[in-house]
């Protein structure tokens, strides 16, 4: 196959279809920082959920969260003042990502990398501290880092500028379901021209107003005990948990993996094969949901069947009607209890656009090791007809993992990483 | 998905505009042609204690755009443009009912999505900045949707009757430019044949202006609004900030020609780079724009010289126009000395993330009417900027092949390219 330079292809029939080659992880949330301190507690069963102590939540409806208190040292003094607790978190985990992958980007040629992010709100914690400054003081008081701190592409463009990457970035927002779009618009990048991504979403906004505003969406648990508070499939769902965090992939067109020596097959942590999303019909309408159409039209992009899916991440929105909405579409396309079903976010709370690119590196975690995490706390299924994993992890061979995503107001998006081969 | 890059097309088959001095595409139109310019003193709130006290405000009368008292008391302003712009659009490409909801997608571009609601409701909940009000009930209920913008896509996409890829491209200054070129792509890629695609952004807020205030980046001409933003002109001081939406019904060609659709224009390609340099700061030599223009060129499969005009960022900050600059004569080289370039933000001020939509409506428009828009208020070139701006009167001339382009904080780069329909081989 001949590859033009990078940076004007005009690419090939081939590389159009190209599934991208994932080589690195960086991963933060509530119960671990870095891959393997997160996956040794979701596998223990660990969860981070915990009564909020970033800022008081006496008197709120909604006290827990999973929150992520890092370690910043590692950061340029200089960035500390310009940027959002999210924003933070999210280099701390490019960082990782790129060791991971064992890439230096200011080794690459000019404009091959680019990144993109899902976002939901910006840094949010920034924008309420400036908002403060405007309305109490003055607007002569609002930070000259204002405008770009708090704007949605934030950590694109930060993570762009700290590691050199000249390429085709952006960042979408779709709540809960962008980060997972995030990769499908990485993926179209690598396929079009740009021969690494760095892709997914950190996010979050622990502070009073970010609060305030997720408490308004109707659909925070106002549950006190950690151990019984985000319950997806359970009779007791009433609600969800917050949380801050995400995971960023490295993804490079295979190509690039060979070129730069590693071994695409067996050092790696899998391929994308498959994305789609679509939105459900408005509100009062009869016409399904578009999660079924989402899952299969994700399977069919992949080109593989539901009966080569190993595993389902699920979203998991811990409501009733969502549940039972997102159970239906997953026994549709797979049978009744047909495919292993498991929400590790029960121990890390909805990450909103982090949420699902964490969900697929816990998926090809789980490939890498041939074991299920396990959906915690559920003590009183709901009755849907799902095989749902709960308490232990389940250990079985592994090969390709489904990952789902829904947004507030009715995105849907689906992933499909397989074992690279 | 059909990966189908080599003989899928997109053409722009609907346009929707709400800008500043009119809404709807023709006034828009006429405005630009005419060179006159929407920016004034502004009047959504008291601005007597900021720097810049000037803007491009639309007169925005929501009743009379056909939106009803529920909409208009639930919506951001940023969402009232884009639905009153999708309407136009959709009516425009008569595509409702000829189109299949699964195969229908909506992307929307946004700077600072419900900015203006939250910074109201910031202080409402917080007694101006005085005191944190705990209390939850105090909070409007559709805080959660200014919250997040998606919202927004959300209410376009109900509107479109739209099942498929639906979300929100933000990037800043450039999401304009990089939404229609996220739209294009999966039109290209199988992914839907119909694409309702565009930009809005209404952040003529306190917080705002407080934000631009603070690095200087806005013109503080506060004394003469209607000539304060000068693109290109020695004398420009910064940017005026605007407000407004474009949305555009995009179709994959074949299906646009099967069901008789009228064709104003094909995307032909686009692109998008970042500096990695500084979230705010641009060098001179304006490389990665020159890049994104020359990569959207080669996806386009056209060449410099078949540029006929340009649509330029001309924010009218210092920098920036210096850097533009440069990156024109990089990319198109000596044809970069021939081609008309003007800015309509000299007109329209600058909208943040909903005018590379604007500007991709005039481009759009430039080549339907064989018309390029001028650069208002340009009558001191400055000597760094030493190219053909269109000073001030709009420009009869065939129009086959238009870039747009476009700067933002981040450090992105965009470029679009718009062409006549039928005429890229």
């Amino acid at each position: 196959m001949s590859v033009s330079p990078a940076h004007h292809a005009n690419r090939t029939e081939a590389d159009l279809r190209v599934a991208p080659v994932i080589t690195g992880l960086g991963v933060l949330a509530a119960n671990g920082i870095g891959v393997e301190e997160y996956w040794a507690a979701v596998l223990s069963g660990e969860s981070g959920l915990a009564e909020i102590t970033r800022f008081d939540p006496a008197g709120y409806s909604a006290k827990l969260a999973g929150q992520v208190d890092a370690d910043f040292s590692a950061l340029p003094n200089r960035l500390m003042p310009q940027t959002d607790h999210m924003t933070r978190l999210a280099l701390l985990a490019a960082a990782e990502a790129f060791e991971d992958a064992d890439v230096d980007p200011h080794q690459l040629p000019e404009y091959a990398a680019g990144v993109i992010t899902g976002a939901s709100a910006g840094g949010f914690e920034f924008g309420q501290r400036e908002l403060e400054a405007l309305w109490s003081k003055g607007g002569e008081y609002v930070s000259a880092y204002q405008s770009f701190a708090w704007f949605y592409p934030v950590n694109s463009g930060q993570i762009s500028i700290r590691h050199a990457l000249r390429g085709a970035s952006g960042t979408v927002v779709a709540e809960q379901a962008g980060g997972l779009d995030a990769l499908g618009k990485a993926r179209r990048n690598i396929r079009t021209g740009t021969d690494l991504m760095v892709a997914g979403a950190v996010d979050g906004s622990l502070c009073p107003w970010g609060w305030l505003c997720q408490i308004r969406s109707g659909r925070l648990t106002d549950a006190t005990d950690p151990a019984a508070a985000f319950l997806p499939f359970d009779r007791r769902a009433a609600g969800h948990v917050p949380g801050e965090g995400g995971a960023l992939l490295i993804m490079e067109h295979p190509e690039h993996v060979a070129r730069r020596g590693v071994d695409p097959v067996h050092e790696v942590h899998g391929v994308l094969a498959g994305h789609s999303a679509t939105f459900d019909p408005a509100p009062g309408s009869d016409a399904p949901s578009g999660l079924r159409r989402a899952i299969e039209q994700a399977l069919r992009d992949a080109g593989i069947s539901p009966r080569e899916v190993d595993v389902v991440f699920a979203d998991g929105a811990g409501v009733p009607h969502l549940d039972a909405a997102e159970a239906t579409a997953i026994a549709e396309v797979f049978g009744p209890r047909g495919v292993p079903v498991t929400v590790p976010k029960t121990m890390t709370g909805r990450l909103l656009a982090g949420g699902g690119p964490l969900d697929v590196a816990t998926a090809l975690l789980s490939i890498r090791d041939g074991v299920i995490p396990p959906t915690v706390n559920i003590e009183r299924p709901a009755g849907h007809p799902i095989d749902l994993v709960r308490d232990t992890p389940r250990e079985t061979p592994l090969t390709t993992a489904l990952v789902l995503a829904r947004g507030h107001g009715g995105f849907n998006s689906a992933v499909v990483v397989r074992r690279a081969a | 998905m059909t990966a189908a890059f080599g003989s899928r097309r997109v053409v722009v088959t609907g346009i929707g505009v709400v800008a500043p001095g009119g809404v709807g595409t023709k006034q828009f139109w006429q405005m630009l042609t005419d060179g006159r310019t929407a920016t004034r003193a502004i009047t959504s709130f008291d601005a007597s204690r900021f720097r810049s006290r000037i803007a491009a405000e639309i007169d925005f009368d929501a009743v009379a755009c056909g939106l009803s008292q529920r909409q208009i008391r639930k919506w951001d302003r940023t969402t009232q443009f884009a639905v009153v712009a999708t309407r136009e659009a959709l009516e425009d490409s008569g595509i409702l009912g000829e189109s299949v909801p699964e195969r229908t997608g909506v992307m929307v571009g946004t700077a600072c999505g419900a900015t203006t609601s939250l910074d109201r409701e910031y202080a409402i909940v917080s007694d101006e900045g005085s005191t944190w009000l705990v209390d939850e009930s105090h909070a409007s209920p559709y805080l959660y949707d200014y919250y997040v913008p998606s919202s927004m896509a959300a209410e376009v996409a109900w509107l479109a009757d739209a099942q498929g890829p639906v979300g929100i491209v933000s990037t800043g200054c450039t999401s304009g430019i990089d939404v229609l070129g996220h739209a294009m792509d999966q039109i290209l890629d199988g992914s839907a044949d119909v694409m309702v695609a565009g930009a809005s952004d209404a952040s003529i807020s306190p917080i705002t202006v407080a934000c631009f205030d603070a690095i200087k980046a806005t013109s503080a001409r506060n004394d003469d609004p209607t000539t304060a933003s000068r693109p290109f002109d020695a004398t420009r001081d910064g940017f005026v900030l605007g407000e407004g939406a474009a949305m555009f019904v995009l179709e994959e060609a074949e299906h646009a020609r099967r069901r008789g659709a009228r064709v104003y224009a094909e995307l032909a390609g686009s692109a998008n780079r970042c500096n990695a340099y500084s979230m705010t700061g641009l060098r001179p030599d304006g490389l990665e724009m020159a890049d994104a223009i020359s990569a959207a060129m080669v996806r386009a499969r056209l060449d410099p010289a078949d540029v006929d005009y340009v649509n330029a960022h001309g924010s009218a900050t210092k920098q920036n126009d210096r850097h533009e600059t440069g990156a024109f004569k990089r990319s198109l080289g000596h044809h970069a000395y021939r081609v008309p370039i003007s800015s309509i933000k000299s007109m329209i001020g600058h909208s943040l993330g909903a005018i590379c939509a604007l500007e991709a409506a005039a481009c759009v428009l430039a080549v339907e009417h064989s018309v390029v828009p001028p650069t208002a208020n340009l009558h001191n070139p400055d000597p760094e900027c030493d190219l053909d701006y269109v000073p001030n009167i709009a420009r009869e001339l065939p129009v086959n092949t238009v870039v747009s382009v476009a700067s933002g904080f981040g450090g992105f780069q965009s470029a679009l390219v718009v062409t006549k329909p039928g005429w890229r081989a």
